[in-house]
């Protein structure tokens, strides 16, 4: 499945200071947290990401807090993946258990700028640019988190694995 | 064939099998869960699963801590909702505003014990490794699941040794070391890691001490840090029959990926920032700099022993004029020892103010938020740019000793120089 999709590039050590600000945590609102989604790095992200934009970033993405906060801005402002050369740990549980792909890349963020268009293929672990002069391996999710993902989170996988 | 880590010894128990990896992918069963305002988060998810029943309430722990009491009216409504929640679903260990920060009450009640998996919805869980428990940080989605199903997915960490040598000079404490570390690996040092410190110097080293080292092993990435319990975890239970033995500790032989060593003789006292945690440079180097705030708490230095110190520093002397030293024992139970003995006495009559048991002002919510242009000097562990308020401040981290003197500086002051002058 390939969709195409906007890049907004970050550095290393994005922390969930800068995906979201703690004094916006005691509203719990989706909407609410997507208004302010990255306004710790980036104040004009939550009013230009379009719907199906992907972010990609060096290493340590989503280091700090465990807030599933984070991811719940991320998700809800349209963005459809997260790439990085590496992820903190939380983080990167916290997007599988709500169904937004993070994907470790070693050379997204080397190849690739913000405002590019890109063609991304989840199945096939590939990104490139629109005239496909530039690419960026993936990485394949593992197996078992790759299931987690497929059902759209940990909520709707386990719900279906409770029921049988 | 290689022995086993602390981590594989822990998670295969913990998983039902007879031995497991690094490396491996286990479904494992927590001893213990404890979340704090974001339960609001867990139970919504939990709602979403339609199990109706929890796996078992006698192992979930509850505590406000976040923004208590209550910074504003939706956080009030939250509280609420959670104080119903545990009544529905009969959560006995329940800690309401005021009782103290998670970490330290999950310890402090000794409700963390070796060789323990405890698994917490806040990455700095971490700290109940001080008493060698192993204790990892979560989100609130996956403890949804937990409360459901009783179980995790949990990738079995590699181990990084750090021993610990020598003895800590004046002035210098375990909140320094582990600035050293984060200067000397960053904040990517220890990713994914479970640490596990080891070494001469750890005899030294209370129980309070070795939480500072386990909670500040998150801001280096790892997955869990932990001192193997010993002698001094056990005279702290007040027990002598408590798990010390083979089955809480690394084999001799274990496969350990990393090993670091630090003299404890040459860590001086340190700052951190801002805004970048490995950004640590000697206090003589960072000596002057001007500050508007010092605070001192959190699940990192708001312990007994921390409040001592500020006591010791401010003892006779005062918060320089136009600066406000904020201080917050981290439970209940330090805040009334601290009171005995004198330390409350002394901050609020040197010109501090105390607040109640919680995490404070650490993540910006309420309690002394930063203004534009403003600089705190803090005990807590992270100083990413906003984190306490406005964009525009400034956030240094360092030892509660190393704060207070800034206090009464009214800039970023070197704690030895102050009691130098002490006879």
């Amino acid at each position: 499945m390939t969709s195409n999709a906007r890049v907004w590039l970050f550095g290393d050590d994005v922390n969930t200071d800068m995906i979201i600000p703690g004094r916006y945590l005691d509203n719990y609102d989706p909407d609410h947290l997507a208004s302010h989604a990255m306004e710790g790095v980036d104040p004009e992200f939550a009013s230009k990401v379009s719907r199906g934009d992907v972010i990609v970033a060096g290493v340590n993405f989503g280091c700090g807090s465990s807030r599933e906060q984070a991811v719940i801005a991320l998700k809800h402002a349209g963005v459809q993946a997260v790439i990085a050369v590496s992820f903190a740990r939380i983080f990167y549980r916290n997007s599988v258990n709500l169904g937004l792909p993070s994907i470790v890349s070693s050379d997204a963020s080397r190849v690739f700028h913000s405002g590019d268009s890109v063609r991304l293929d989840l199945l096939s672990n590939s990104m490139e640019s629109e005239d496909g002069s530039r690419k960026a391996a993936l990485e394949p999710v593992p197996e078992y988190l790759a299931k987690i993902l497929e059902s759209g989170g940990l909520i709707p996988y386990l719900r279906s694995r409770l029921k049988s | 064939m290689a022995g086993r880590t602390f981590a594989e010894k822990i998670l295969a128990r913990a998983s039902g099998v007879p031995s497991v990896r690094a490396g491996e992918v286990v479904e494992a069963r927590p001893d213990l869960v404890f979340s704090h305002e974001n339960t609001f988060l867990v139970n919504k998810s939990f709602s979403e699963l339609g199990v109706g029943k929890l796996w078992d309430p006698d192992k979930i722990v509850i505590i406000l801590d976040h923004r208590t009491p209550a910074n504003n009216a939706q956080t009030a409504a939250v509280h609420s909702k959670i104080r119903e929640i545990v009544k529905t679903y009969g959560i006995k260990r329940f800690y309401d505003s005021g009782e103290g920060i998670c970490h330290q009450l999950i310890v402090e009640d000794r409700l963390a014990s070796p060789g323990q998996l405890i698994l917490g919805a806040d990455s700095h869980t971490l700290t109940a490794g001080a008493i060698g428990a192993f204790a990892t940080g979560i989100g609130a989605t996956e403890m949804a699941g937990i409360w459901a199903t009783g179980s995790i997915w949990l990738k079995v960490p590699e181990t990084v040794q750090i021993t610990l040598t020598g003895h800590l000079g004046k002035e210098s404490y375990a909140k320094d070391v582990a600035l050293h570390l984060l200067k000397k690996y960053g904040p990517s040092g220890a990713d994914y890691k479970s640490v596990e410190f080891t070494g001469s110097a750890l005899l030294e080293l209370s129980i309070s001490s070795r939480m500072v080292l386990c909670n500040m092993a998150t801001e280096m990435g790892a997955k869990t840090a932990i001192v193997p319990a010993d002698a001094t975890t056990s005279s702290w239970f007040q027990e002598t029959d408590l798990p010390t033995g083979d089955s809480v500790k690394s084999d001799h032989d274990a496969k350990i990926a990393d090993k670091f060593q630090v003299v404890l003789d040459d860590v001086p006292p340190l700052v951190s920032g801002p805004h970048k945690i490995e950004d640590v440079r000697s206090v003589e180097e960072a000596s002057g700099i001007h500050i508007d705030q010092a605070f001192v708490g959190t699940c990192t230095n708001g312990r007994l022993e921390d409040l001592m110190a500020v006591s010791r520093v401010l003892k006779g002397r005062k918060v320089a004029p136009g600066r406000r030293l904020i201080v917050a024992p981290a439970s209940r139970r330090i805040m009334i020892d601290a009171i005995e003995m004198g330390a409350i006495r002394n901050i609020v009559a040197s010109g501090g103010t105390v607040l109640p048991p919680g995490c404070g002002p650490c993540l910006g919510a309420h309690e002394g938020v930063l203004g534009p242009g403003e600089v705190c000097i803090s005990s807590s562990n992270r100083n990413f740019r906003g984190r306490m308020g406005s964009q525009d401040s400034e956030i240094y981290l360092a030892s509660p000793a190393t704060v207070a003197a800034s206090a009464v500086k009214g800039c970023i002051a070197d704690p030895r120089e102050m009691l130098s002058n002490d006879l």
